[in-house]
């Protein structure tokens, strides 16, 4: 997809100013950080699994090229093909080859980031092809020709109105007059147009959460059944993934399975975790006659053994976002691209560069919410700093922001006239501010006292009040 | 071999700064794959059976899943067809290709209309069997076949499933132990379905609604098969 992450400044303004979103993302600051919790509550062993998860990972990671080659053969065995994907242009060409040599018309598909990381269903729709998302959520984006906002809850950004009124502009075969109010009737009336579409398709196409090599195995984890719909009753099913899902075992994938779902939507587990491995038997009565794996690179193979490894442990849990004060303010669309929050900060710049994402990893109070909730211990708000230190050798951060950095820095490389400074700073700035306790207007600070006052200091500074209780024995 | 292969598996050991694993990594790799070990299992997988049992039936429960003992095999048909009256269910199944299922005593239920196969667009009803249930989070696992056809988990609208005692365990991983023992070391089911109660979504406003495409209602038939091993 088209990226606008470059506009996050502009895309965050239109979005605090966006009466719908904002009551649409209502739901999100609660919703989701209370369940989690409770789920969190009723496991003992959450934070311990935590750590075995990302111990997992980081043994996977240290050792990919020997797993994926497993991976592959286990594929094979099991009579399904792997095809190797260095970029997104390879795996979007991969998944047409297939399409045309089968004569798919109708194609339908679960819920996938990595296909919007490639644009797939903009290539397939160029291509002829009939493309039906069937995710409850992804479906109602589709209809609005919207990328999703959130990882795992793509249309939490809308309100029940607005996907009554696309589902009355869109579903013009059905009765003017029936009522669709209500979110249960709105589900109604999904599942009864999508059920014809998967009868139809001849060509199902999911993601992966994760991949197995001790079996060759893929595994989605979804809760609306359309993942399973999708790749068991069409003639094909290809499995879109990138090349960090794979992990060791069953056992491991069993200990990562349990802190997922728990930190996505804090359920103890989701409604359906399916693991599919080649094409249907000789003696099976269903399943697909053939069993696809585009295994997708694209510019993650060069995040191992660098300072954003440990991003390739994520498993797209979506907490980081349900927790982060900014995506709540602003929503998903406002990074600008398929991956939003703070894994997105993070991600999109290694994915498609720091000069068109720069803005992303600003996009952080480094309040460390994410980190603290992340399952697999992911250091994002570390990763983010590396990106604003990366922004900065780059010369991609503003100048007025540079000569700032620069004045502070003379002073801070000298303590005694950083000293001196900033405690005549102190003492000027508590006198000044006593009357009224805080400053409405203060110049060179303009860009935080538009929106917000400026608490007056009480006359010393943070050094000197140190020094004191230091000094006074610690209370 | 192709090329692209090449391309990804060389830049993955240029970025982590060594050649191909040695032999003596590789044999360690491989020893992990061929014995996998239980990771950390918390306390709650590991009850004795019978609280297992109980816990099985509170999860189902806690997931909108509705759960009925019974004494034997004997008493399915007519607490299928209680089950389809209570819930106002056209008096239809549709059958896994199974001899148990096959052989229980139908004629006790003689306003049923069973049928077996693969699931059918207009099916409302299947019964199928399952290949364990997973207490620590009241989960089914199905294990797809010729006996246990995937469709029938997900098409029709409602999912009736015989589970006997003897098939409750635990976690995860004993279920994945009792699948090595029946099919081999390495070796799936070209479908293995982990179901954890009825279809659902979250997707509007944040609203939980069962029924999305999967199964509106789960029904479990646990069925007490202790006396006949």
């Amino acid at each position: 997809m088209q990226s606008t992450s470059h506009a996050f400044k502009d895309n965050a303004r239109a979005a605090l100013a966006n009466q719908t979103l904002q009551k649409a993302m209502r739901h999100v600051k609660t919703g989701f950080i209370d369940k989690r919790a409770k789920a969190r509550a009723r496991l003992p062993e959450f934070d311990a699994l935590r750590d075995v998860a990302r111990d997992i990972k980081n043994h996977t990671l240290a050792n990919l090229d020997f797993y994926l080659e497993r991976y592959e053969e286990k594929v094979i065995a099991s009579g399904g093909q792997v095809h190797w994907a260095p970029t997104a242009e390879d795996a979007v060409k991969a998944v047409l080859d297939i399409c045309r040599r089968v004569d798919a018309r109708v194609v339908t598909k679960g819920k996938s980031m990595i296909s919007e990381e490639i644009a797939l269903n903009q290539a397939m729709e160029r291509a002829g092809l009939d493309v039906v998302e069937t995710d409850l959520g992804e479906y109602i984006i589709q209809l609005r020709k919207e990328p999703p906002s959130h990882i795992i809850a793509p249309a939490v950004h809308l309100t029940k109105e607005q996907v009554e009124a696309d589902f009355r502009h869109h579903h013009r075969e059905l009765p003017p007059e029936r009522a669709l109010g209500e979110p249960v009737q709105l589900v109604a009336e999904a599942r009864q147009m999508l059920r014809r579409r998967f009868l139809e398709a001849d060509v199902g196409i999911t993601g992966a959460n994760f991949l197995v090599a001790e079996t060759g195995t893929s595994i989605i984890v979804t809760n609306e059944g359309n993942g399973d719909l999708t790749q068991t009753l069409p003639r094909v099913h290809i499995v879109v993934a990138s090349l960090e899902k794979v992990v060791p075992t069953l056992e491991d994938v069993s200990t990562i399975l349990r802190v997922l779902a728990r930190s996505a939507t804090g359920q103890e587990f989701s409604s359906y975790t399916t693991f599919s491995t080649g094409p249907r038997r000789p003696e099976d009565p269903d399943g697909p006659e053939e069993y696809h794996v585009i295994l997708l690179d694209n510019g993650r193979s060069n995040m191992l053994g660098g300072q954003f490894q440990d991003m390739l442990r994520c498993i797209r849990c979506g907490a980081c976002m349900n927790h982060c004060p900014v995506y709540h303010a602003v929503g998903g669309h406002a990074y600008g691209w398929v991956y939003p929050g703070p894994m997105g900060a993070v991600l999109t710049p290694n994915l498609i560069g720091v000069d068109e994402a720069g803005h992303l990893p600003n996009a952080s109070t480094f309040c460390g919410r994410c980190e603290a909730v992340c399952p697999m211990r992911i250091p994002l708000p570390k990763m983010m700093r590396h990106w604003r230190e990366r922004e900065f050798e780059r010369h991609l951060t503003p100048a007025t922001v540079r000569s700032g950095l620069a004045l502070w820095a003379f002073f801070a490389r000298r303590p005694k006239l950083y000293r001196f400074a900033t405690g005549l700073q102190a003492r000027l700035l508590g006198r000044l501010g006593r009357a009224a306790g805080r400053f409405d207007a203060l110049p060179f600070a303009r860009g935080w006292t538009r929106h917000r006052d400026f608490p007056a200091p009480e006359g010393r500074t943070f050094q000197q009040l140190w020094a004191e209780r230091q000094k006074g024995g610690r209370r | 071999m192709s090329s692209a292969r090449q391309q990804i598996l060389a830049s993955v050991r240029r970025s982590l700064r060594r050649a191909e694993p040695s032999a003596e990594t590789r044999a360690e790799l491989e020893q992990r794959l061929a014995a996998p070990t239980a990771n950390l299992i918390p306390q709650r997988a590991q009850l004795p059976h019978a609280e297992q049992l109980d816990l099985m039936e509170a999860m189902l429960q806690e997931l909108k899943a509705t759960v009925v003992r019974l004494p034997g095999e004997a008493a399915v048909p007519q607490a299928v067809a209680d089950y389809l009256k209570s819930e106002n269910l056209p008096p239809k199944l549709r059958l896994a290709p199974r001899d148990d299922l096959r052989h229980l005593p139908w004629d006790s239920a003689p306003l049923l209309e069973v049928e077996e196969g693969i699931a059918e667009a207009d099916d409302a009803t299947s019964l199928t069997g399952a290949f364990a249930g997973i207490a620590e989070t009241g989960t089914l696992m199905m294990a797809s076949g010729p006996e246990a056809p995937t469709t029938l988990n997900f098409l029709p609208e409602n999912h009736i499933v015989v589970l006997r005692t003897s098939q409750v365990i635990g976690s995860y991983e004993e279920a994945w132990q009792r699948l090595r023992a029946a099919l081999g070391p390495g070796v799936m089911p070209r479908a293995v379905n982990m179901i954890t109660g009825p279809s659902r979504t979250g997707d509007i406003e944040q609203t939980i609604l069962l029924g999305a495409h999967g199964p509106r209602r789960l029904h479990v038939l646990l069925v007490d098969d202790r006396d006949s091993g």
